[in-house]
């Protein structure tokens, strides 16, 4: 399916998904509440069939922390990127799509480890890297450690 | 006559228990901790503790230049430390449209193929050795040596060369190279039978590896498995094929699918693996052309703002290198999408069921570097 | 190494002894010589440097030449512990107990950047510890990323200097550390 067959159908599946300009990928940013339910219908539904999660990122632009995934289908060879922000820096949550792709469970684990961003109804959600105590989350931009990053 | 006590008999029932294989392990690969539910000796339940070698890589390299990040991914996956350098030398050259010259092309899908089979090597021998085997660990390593003596020739080190830089190589290539490389595969065509021999075709071997630690297509997909383990349950991802870069079109090689997705089967498919390698080194070897080794780039690499991806076929699967860049020059915010990482979530899944002495099979077959697990 | 500089360790002035007896002197030399040539090391890789340790103990350059004869994967069996490899926040108490766990004598080769001095990662990284004599004490540092097989022969042949110049009369004993 090319990419303004897909654009129309994830726009018709999501009214209010913005469509942001990318070189590489059809990106589009999606309302958080919305997110679990436009996940499990690109994997069921046959013509679009989004079934390799190649890539799960949490990224920290400062005004607000952004969860981004990287979708492919086996079958189709299309793919899209999806993402999903939120404002909130101390309790942002986004929905799980581990029920979805299970490569999500690890995935976002580490970005909760690393940003800080929740998942809601992950099955196992601690930290995976760092140690159960640690305090902060490494790769926000407002993490201080004066002991070891220069700041130059 | 003695009266016999009727003693409360209690039901007896196995209960689970858990064991640590704990960081420090001769089998693990590296540091990985394994918390392994065991009943008896099946196991149940299998929890992986990463983060014994968690360097904060990806915070690095948001202070550290382009040209610097090359010697950071070195040292995540550092048994193909050259397709790591490659992912984002290809990604910085795509973001400020730079064209290389074809003879860096040629020699970077060269030397890339060397990479893979030296990695296949050294997991060979430790498959082997972790079953049993320690003559794998002393035929594998010798081979080794003969790809690492190339490199050192031309490249100046062993393992951990940062050789590719944006826009080229750091330096040209030796003018033995191509000898060399050419007696390096006719060595090797001869000894990969003496591994056929010695291992492929060893009952042992086979009874302890077929129909053990099964992964099917669906979960491959779903749990993100790629390279020779996912490519073994049937899930084609050869990143070669499907988005080919450097000279990859110009060579002709398979994609070799397997069928049962067991452990036996992912064995197989490395050894397939190295024979495709081979013929793609064959192919190009004779045919590198006359040029520049590096492009005319400048001296301080500034990308431009926006988002970029690279995804190229390391030995363990698909490397993903993902870039957010403002227009400094230094990333923003830079993610690895390793391949150990998705191959090691699946481990839980696939080892349920299983003896725990398999455990020691599955992992081996599935091949992570822990490094790369952590960055 | 040339066998010249082997020998010579009169010159080391750092690890002179007084004289001792000379009948406790022919014993030391002969104990020391047999320890000195029968190093285990206790498997213990963390990244990098553990590949080039493992092609070390492979047939071209063989460790076993050296005295380093089979690899134990116990602590309690081993004598000296190889820290092959970046040693971070998480992985350090463990490397603690593993050393707590070796019998006396015990030594312990840094090898590679990383566990000289945090190597690569010295700076910018939150979590890597900056050497591993932070952690326990190091009797011989190897540098290189990676360093070569010689490198690490050199520098095993340079714990056996070391071990040579024990005396029984004050065995090697581990200061606590706090």
């Amino acid at each position: 399916m090319d990419n303004a067959v897909l654009k129309e159908r994830i726009l018709g599946l999501v009214p209010d998904a913005e469509y942001q300009e990318n070189k590489q990928f059809l990106t589009f940013i999606i309302p958080p509440a919305k997110m679990h339910e436009l996940a499990f219908k690109l994997k069921s539904e046959s013509d679009l069939a989004f079934d390799y999660l190649f890539c799960l990122t949490g990224v920290d632009m400062v005004k607000f922390l952004e969860v981004v995934y990287h979708l492919e289908s086996t079958t189709h060879q299309h793919q899209l990127e999806l993402k999903v922000r939120t404002d909130d820096r101390v309790n942002g949550a986004v929905d799980t799509v581990c029920d979805i792709w299970r490569t999500a469970e690890f995935h976002e684990r580490e970005i909760f480890d690393l940003l800080g961003i929740r998942f809601t109804n992950h099955p196992d959600l601690r930290r995976l890297f760092l140690e159960e105590d640690w305090i902060g989350h490494p790769l926000r931009k407002d993490y201080v450690d004066e002991v070891n990053i220069v700041e130059l | 006559m003695k009266e016999i006590i009727n003693l409360p008999v209690k039901n007896v029932e196995e209960e689970e228990y858990h064991i640590n294989m704990g960081p420090q392990h001769p089998s693990t690969h590296g540091v990985l901790r394994l918390v392994v539910s065991l009943q008896g000796e099946i196991v149940k339940n299998l929890k992986p503790h990463c983060g014994y070698i968690h360097r904060g890589i990806e915070k690095m390299c948001e202070k550290d230049t382009y040209p610097q990040i090359i010697h950071l991914t070195d040292r995540m996956d550092y048994l193909s430390a050259h397709i790591n350098n490659h992912a984002v030398c290809l990604l910085v050259e795509k973001a400020l449209e730079v064209e290389v010259p074809e003879r860096v092309k040629y020699i970077r899908t060269i030397v890339d193929e060397l990479n893979r089979i030296a990695s296949h090597q050294l997991w060979w021998c430790s498959f082997g050795m972790d079953m049993g085997g320690l003559t794998c660990f002393f035929y594998g390593l010798r081979d080794r040596e003969k790809i690492l003596d190339i490199f050192e020739e031309s490249f100046g080190s062993r393992l951990l060369h940062s050789y590719y830089t944006p826009g080229g190589l750091m330096m040209d290539i030796h003018p033995d190279f191509q000898k060399n490389v050419k007696a390096f595969i006719k060595y090797f065509r001869k000894k990969i039978k003496d591994y056929d021999d010695l291992l492929t075709g060893n009952v042992i071997m086979q009874l302890r590896t077929k129909g053990v630690g099964i992964l099917s297509k669906e979960d491959a997909i779903s749990y993100g498995v790629t390279g020779p383990s996912g490519r073994a349950s049937g899930f084609s991802c050869d990143v070669r094929k499907h988005h080919p870069y450097g000279v990859y079109d110009k060579a002709d090689f398979k994609e070799i699918l397997g069928t049962t997705g067991d452990t036996f089967e992912r064995y197989m498919m490395r050894m397939h693996e190295m024979h495709e390698s081979m013929k793609i080194i064959e192919q190009l070897i004779d045919n590198i052309p006359a040029g520049d080794y590096t492009a005319k780039m400048k001296a301080v690499l500034k990308l431009p703002a926006g988002e970029y991806f690279q995804r190229v076929e390391a030995a363990r699967g698909e490397l993903g290198v993902y870039v957010v860049s403002d227009g400094n020059k230094s990333p923003y915010r830079m993610k690895f999408r390793s391949p150990n990482f998705s191959n090691l979530s699946v481990l839980d899944h696939i080892s349920r069921g299983c003896k725990i002495a398999d455990l020691v099979a599955i992992g081996g077959s599935l091949d992570y570097v822990i490094p790369d697990i952590d960055r | 190494m040339k066998e010249a500089d082997f020998r010579d360790n009169e010159t080391l002035e750092l690890f002179k002894k007084s004289g001792g007896n000379i009948l406790l002197t022919t014993v030391d030399a002969m104990i020391d010589w047999g320890r000195s040539n029968s190093i285990w090391p206790l498997t213990f890789a963390t990244s990098c440097c553990g590949i080039e340790m493992m092609a070390t103990g492979a047939s071209r350059h063989d460790f076993a030449r050296f005295g380093i004869e089979v690899y134990r994967a116990s602590p309690r069996q081993a004598d000296v512990i190889v820290v092959a490899g970046t040693v971070v926040n998480k992985m350090a108490p463990v490397l603690k107990r593993l050393y707590d766990q070796m019998s006396d004598p015990k030594y312990v080769i840094a090898m590679g950047a990383c566990a000289v001095s945090g190597g690569p990662f010295y700076y910018n990284s939150y979590h890597v510890v900056r050497g591993v004599d932070h952690v326990i004490p190091v009797d011989v540092y190897v540098p290189g990323c990676p360093p070569r097989p010689e490198a690490l022969l050199y520098g095993v042949m340079q714990l056996q200097r070391k071990i040579r110049l024990e005396s029984m009369s004050s065995p090697r004993q581990t200061v606590e550390l706090k």
